[in-house]
């Protein structure tokens, strides 16, 4: 009986949601009265790997199967499905990325588990029954979902929960063959093409986001929001009519049905705020709106507003980023 | 080619959403219900696919009760040729992918299409199911799909950038943008679609694994806060020292 935790890595490092993952998995570990065992994916680093000693982990499996590295669906499911028989996991945790999802939903199958995705909290365990909170109606509400069974699998919102760092704690990391064969990495990807991300900050994890509507007018003016994004060190997003016309691309737009994100602060600039909109940042910590029409329906949802050109405001607030700085 | 294309039916993106009293489930009252925006992907693709092909057939699968028929007719209207309502209420993730896999198999379709995730219950768990439980490839989230043959190749969006993937039939795929245009219903296409065969089958399996015990809804903002937009420097320092957020 133990708690495992599943970690993405890319380029040695491990993902931040992830180490939000293992500091959650590390908790209800310790409101079970276990431990925390955690198995890598993707391009691990064995010197990285030790330091989730710091969220809490106390042990990382690590498969040195160089075909890992890139996600392959049917390899990964395996992989983590033979990690907790060994390690006889009761619950597992992983981020819900598009890869968490992806494998959670068939080890939900491979293990008879039970299956909560978009979690924002820690389980709740009295009276018997284990209950999560996760987003539904696309960031307009929440519900309390109980898990049935002996197993199950948990999927983490990202910037929902924080990860503890207990500085200078080291996990175990030990080797693990999973015996992947040929026919497990049928489904592998024949080609991988990465974006170049503004300043090399993912949207999905940033904590701080700038994100432009169709009040900028056009795409020749997004350096405005790029200056004050690079000053801040944010991610930049958009919404959807931007994305529907091209200014942006599509994994910009933030909304119903585009993605969900919970940044510590939310910019937005010269967008009215439309409730599919809304859905899509209104569990970011902070908002800020600047708009020209003070009757915006987004004033209304904002901690922070100014309503003025943007063209004026934007790089008033640059200035003032750097000034700070 | 025979497609498999499952759509749920969702309250419109417009809704303001509500709870009944208690809090236990979701109120209905005055809601106008729509074809998941993720599904309309899948099927307008599916679509698009058969015609280029010049062949093959495109079944929408809905899991509900019959007030989700209108939308069931809307995709027939769209241009599927042919539908399945498993007549139950969509209980969960699991409920639903049992349903999906039971017709899947019977009818030995070829792709089995459907949206990234609904934006109602936002499970994001279907597709990989389903995948599961027929021992098929999944690829989710889709952003692009081709087929050549029994061939498809895809685009699977991935953390920072996408992936290409290849894979033979028969595969489940999760649609997203911007895989196509989805297409709305022409005239011809609703009177056609009132005569396309819509067949009710009863729900199999076991039991749903989860419940939902509580709705909630997000806190209220205490309201905002406005800065002079020509003192708009004014607005980093309060981010700073009040809000402490950068």
């Amino acid at each position: 009986m133990s708690v495992l935790v599943v970690v993405e890595c890319a380029d040695g490092e491990v993902k931040k949601s992830s180490l939000e993952v293992a500091s959650y998995g590390a908790q209800v570990a310790a409101q079970l009265g276990t431990t925390a065992t955690a198995i890598a994916v993707g391009e691990a680093n064995e010197a990285n790997l030790a330091k989730l000693g710091e969220q809490g982990i106390t042990k990382v499996l690590f498969d040195a199967e160089p075909r890992l590295k890139d996600f392959v669906n049917n390899a990964y499911t395996k992989l983590i499905a033979t990690a907790a028989e060994q390690e006889q996991a009761k619950i597992i945790v992983l981020a819900n990325s598009n890869i968490g999802a992806a494998v959670g939903s068939r080890l939900s199958v491979r293990l008879k588990a039970s299956l909560a995705t978009n979690v924002v909290e820690l389980p709740k365990t009295d009276g018997g029954q284990f209950t999560v909170k996760r987003g539904a109606f696309s960031g307009k509400a929440f519900s309390d979902v109980v898990l049935s069974g002996d197993r199950k699998i948990i999927a983490v919102k990202k910037n929902s929960t924080e990860a503890k760092h207990d500085a200078g704690k080291t996990a175990e990391v030990t080797s693990f063959a999973a015996q992947l064969s040929d026919a497990d990495f049928a489904d592998a990807p024949t080609q991988v093409v990465m974006q170049d991300q503004a300043g090399g900050i993912l949207l999905p994890e940033a904590e701080l986001v700038v994100s432009g509507g169709r009040g900028m007018k056009g795409p020749e003016n997004w350096n405005l929001i790029e200056d004050l994004a690079k000053a801040l060190g944010a991610a930049t997003a958009c919404s959807k009519p931007v994305s529907d016309v091209d200014w942006r691309p599509h994994h910009e737009h933030v909304g119903q049905t585009g993605i969900t994100i919970s940044p510590n602060l939310y910019i937005a600039c010269g967008i009215s705020g439309a409730i599919q909109h809304l859905a899509g940042v209104n569990s970011s910590k902070v908002i800020v709106v600047i708009n020209k029409d003070p009757e915006a329906p987004f004033f209304k949802a904002a901690d922070y507003g100014i309503v003025g050109d943007v063209f004026d405001v934007l790089p008033k607030l640059t200035a003032a980023v750097k000034a700070l700085n | 080619m025979k497609f498999l294309v499952c759509i749920s039916n969702v309250p419109d993106t417009t809704t303001k959403i509500a709870f009944t009293p208690d809090n236990k489930e979701f109120n209905k009252a005055g809601v106008q219900f729509v074809i998941n925006p993720w599904d309309e992907y899948a099927l307008t693709r599916a679509i698009e696919l058969k015609e280029a092909a010049g062949s093959g057939t495109v079944t929408v699968l809905n899991v509900g009760e019959a007030d989700t028929e209108p939308n069931i007719r809307k995709a027939l209207a769209i241009g599927a040729d042919d539908a399945i309502r498993v007549n139950a209420a969509p209980q969960d993730a699991y409920f639903v992918a049992e349903q999906i896999a039971a017709v899947a198999k019977e009818g030995a379709y070829d792709v089995i299409l459907m949206g990234k995730e609904s934006i109602d219950y936002n499970g994001f768990q279907v597709h990989g199911m389903v995948g599961e439980m027929l021992g098929i490839p999944t690829v989710a989230p889709a952003m692009k799909l081709d087929m050549s043959g029994n061939t498809a190749t895809l685009e699977r969006e991935i953390e920072g950038g996408k992936e290409i993937v290849t894979v033979n039939t028969p595969f489940v795929a999760s649609c997203q943008q911007p895989m196509c245009e989805p297409r709305i219903p022409n005239m011809r296409g609703i009177m056609t679609a009132r005569t396309k065969p819509l067949k009710v089958v009863p729900a199999v399996g076991e039991p749903a694994r989860t419940t939902v015990a509580e709705y909630a809804l997000p806190p209220k903002k205490q309201g905002v806060k406005l800065i002079d937009a020509e003192n708009a420097g004014e607005l980093i320092k309060l981010l700073r020292n009040e809000a402490k957020v950068i």
